[in-house]
């Protein structure tokens, strides 16, 4: 019996295996970093003020103090995208681990309210810490993701029906709103309001060399072992039973997901504040292009994600110049609707 | 048998004329506390003088023209609120919904954040269009809601309903956030004052804006207690009874939708007063309508009055949106509900 349930998942592994398409997901890795190459320039070049391809140029290899367009680059917008790249790839890569590891089409690190954890988190320390070193400040925003998450899975896990998708998103809004509203109290009563409208409403704006320091080593870092466990998250996507007849270690691959998931989450919120729905959208997008194998799964939404945040921040910074739309109203504004097809298309799937 | 079954209804009617007496009878306590707490402290001997003429001019503007309006708001958006819950919750047969919840809230918000940037609420009159503005977005915002929530082969399914109208929520807040980069500060103040859910309008005006819809709408459901009970029994034995479903729940809706409206416009988007109130009267009174509507606009009345006292007390001088104050008694309540809920 045994066996032949193993003979089976094994097939069923195979299965997803083929629907891989290595040769796309290669192409849009190369096609997705020249892109981003491409929005690179795109970006520092477009803004409040416009900055020509030579003056770049030479704000890397000619970097002149006194050119103040040189300034402008090298310490407002180059840091500026390199944190939209990093912050859409973490929120690419947590959502894709969520929904492979839950299976739940619907996972996303906002939608179930780790974003709010991390934001109440960097509320508290706004107030009781004011001028903490940025490090701490990330540490804390980790611990706010891990308590969002846990609570949102503790109250799915009480629930009779135990974890249905629907049951999460619902008590990830419920604890979004109680959260949300915690920090907005925290907030007044500290007078840092001010200082946490941004994170409500996100942005790269305020990303400074001194934070890409801390976050950029550990969001490589996560993504690397985000793809050495994905091999096991392919396995555990197709369920729990298929990979216990496979002799997979289950426990350990969700604690691994779980701590790189807080991390990745917690750290683009420090950066960018609660931006919701890119961790929906994009593992969705690559599973259309390059199938259900998460060894490709993880790496290319790392990439599209990347490019996304990038190209919604431009689109942030110049579609209403000289003001900013807040980027996390931009990507809600696409995410819902594609939000609203997943709920309506997902009877099977939900 | 039939006595006995007679007694339990007299029974159960004392109870709730019971509840209700008490509920009253914490509003009016609440009523008095909140008038004398505050920033400027008033003791109570003063609140009794002034409000039969004794006191002095100070005073009396104070208690007249700025805290009593909206303690009277309070009382009316909390009553509201939760009776247009009372009704979603039986015309959709979920347990979860609530205008907050579910984004007509939002919707609301929406237009009235429009109408507020295009006629400035400075124009005399304009206040009382605002009810009505209000209800027009929370009406075309419950049927984007419906339809998108609505399958062919399996009508509307409760939880999908609830999704979708986060989901909706969502994104008409942030749409809200884009809108504001378009308008002036002092209308970019007013769109976050109302995202936080405080209670913004707070002069007698409108009052007398609210107060017609209630005055409407409160009675006319009130009748339709019994309708609402037969809908609670089922769709084939409403249809066996000879009820006009269809007729029935769009109605009921529309009231439903025009008495958060309503309540919205004037307050900001407060959410899960429509979800507690009828909750906890459902555990104290039982199910019949004709009970669970009035006792629940009574605790919802209580309920936001008592968040509106604590946000302006707790935090002085700073006032905490009473949204705030009510989303963290509610959220848990959510949760716990969530968690209990069969499918």
């Amino acid at each position: 019996m045994a066996k032949n349930a193993t003979i089976e998942s094994k097939a069923q592994v195979k299965a997803v295996k083929k629907t891989a398409k290595p040769i796309r997901g290669t192409i849009i890795i190369i096609s997705g970093l020249v892109f981003l190459c491409f929005s690179f320039i795109l970006s520092i070049s477009l803004g409040a003020a416009d900055i020509n391809l030579s003056t770049i140029y030479n704000a890397f290899f000619n970097f002149d103090t006194g050119v103040t367009q040189h300034q402008i680059i090298r310490e407002l917008r180059f840091p500026r995208i390199i944190g939209a790249a990093l912050v859409g790839a973490a929120f690419s890569v947590a959502g894709a681990l969520m929904q492979g590891m839950t299976r739940n089409p619907l996972a996303d690190s906002g939608l179930l309210g780790l974003n709010a954890g991390a934001v109440m988190m960097l509320a508290i320390s706004f107030s009781f810490f004011p001028g903490m070193p940025y490090v701490y400040t990330v540490l804390l925003s980790f611990f706010g993701a891990a308590l969002g998450a846990s609570i949102v899975y503790g109250v799915g896990s009480l629930s009779k029906n135990g974890l249905t998708p629907i049951r999460l998103v619902l008590a990830g809004a419920a604890v979004t709103a109680l959260l949300t509203a915690l920090s907005e109290g925290i907030a007044l009563y500290f007078n840092v309001g001010q200082d946490m409208a941004f994170w409500y409403a996100g942005g790269v704006s305020s990303t400074k060399w001194e934070h890409l320091i801390v976050i950029t080593p550990i969001v490589i870092i996560m993504i690397f072992i985000a793809m050495r466990i994905s091999r096991s998250i392919t396995i555990l996507s197709l369920g729990e039973e298929v990979a216990v007849s496979l002799g997979e270690r289950t426990v350990r691959t969700k604690l691994i997901s779980i701590l790189v998931i807080v991390v990745l989450a917690g750290l683009a919120v420090s950066v960018v504040g609660a931006v919701s729905f890119v961790g929906l959208i994009v593992p969705h997008l690559t599973r259309k292009i390059v199938g259900y194998d998460y060894r490709w799964i993880i790496p290319v939404s790392a990439v599209v994600g990347a490019v996304l945040v990038v190209v919604a921040d431009l689109l942030a910074r110049t579609l209403n110049a000289p003001f900013e739309i807040p980027i996390g109203a931009l990507i809600s504004l696409i995410g819902v609707p594609f939000f609203l097809y997943l709920a309506r298309k997902g009877g099977k799937e939900l | 048998m039939m006595s006995q079954k007679t007694a339990g209804l007299i029974k159960r009617q004392k109870k709730a004329v019971f509840v209700g007496i008490s509920l009253v009878v914490i509003l009016i306590v609440l009523f008095v506390v909140s008038l004398n707490t505050g920033v400027m402290k008033i003791d109570p001997l003063t609140v009794i003088k002034t409000v039969f003429g004794q006191g002095e001019a100070t005073d009396e503007l104070l208690l007249f023209e700025f805290r009593l309006p909206r303690i009277v708001i309070a009382v009316l958006i909390g009553m509201g609120l939760a009776m247009s819950g009372a009704v979603l919750q039986g015309v959709v047969k979920n347990p979860l919904a609530d205008p907050g919840i579910i984004g007509i809230n939002a919707g609301a918000g929406l237009a009235i954040t429009l109408f507020v940037t295009y006629f400035s609420t400075e124009v005399g009159g304009s206040v009382f269009l605002m009810p009505i503005v209000a209800f027009i977005g929370a009406g075309l915002t419950a049927v984007t809601i419906y339809a998108f929530s609505y399958k062919k082969d399996e009508g509307i399914s409760p939880i999908r309903l609830i999704l979708v109208g986060v989901a909706v929520a969502a994104g008409i807040s942030a749409l809200m956030i884009v809108l504001t980069l378009k308008i002036d500060p002092k209308t970019y103040d007013f769109v976050a004052t109302w995202l936080a859910g405080s209670i913004w309008g707070s002069s007698w005006n409108f009052v007398f804006a609210l107060l017609p819809w209630l005055i409407v709408l409160m009675p006319y459901v009130y009748f339709k207690a019994k309708v609402l009970d037969v809908m609670n029994l089922g769709d084939s034995t409403a249809v066996s009874l000879g009820m006009n479903l269809e007729k029935e729940r769009r109605t009921l809706l529309a009231a439903a939708v025009g008495l958060a409206a309503a309540s919205v416009s004037v307050s900001g988007g407060i959410g899960f007063v429509g979800l507690i109130a009828p909750h906890m009267t459902r555990r104290i009174v039982g199910e019949a309508y004709r009970y669970v509507l009035p006792i629940s606009a009574l605790i919802g009345g209580v309920l936001v009055l008592a968040a509106d006292t604590i946000g302006r007390v707790i935090l002085q001088p700073a006032e905490i949106p009473t949204g705030v104050v009510v989303a963290i008694i509610g959220a848990p309540y959510f949760l716990y509900l969530l968690a209990k809920l069969n499918d």
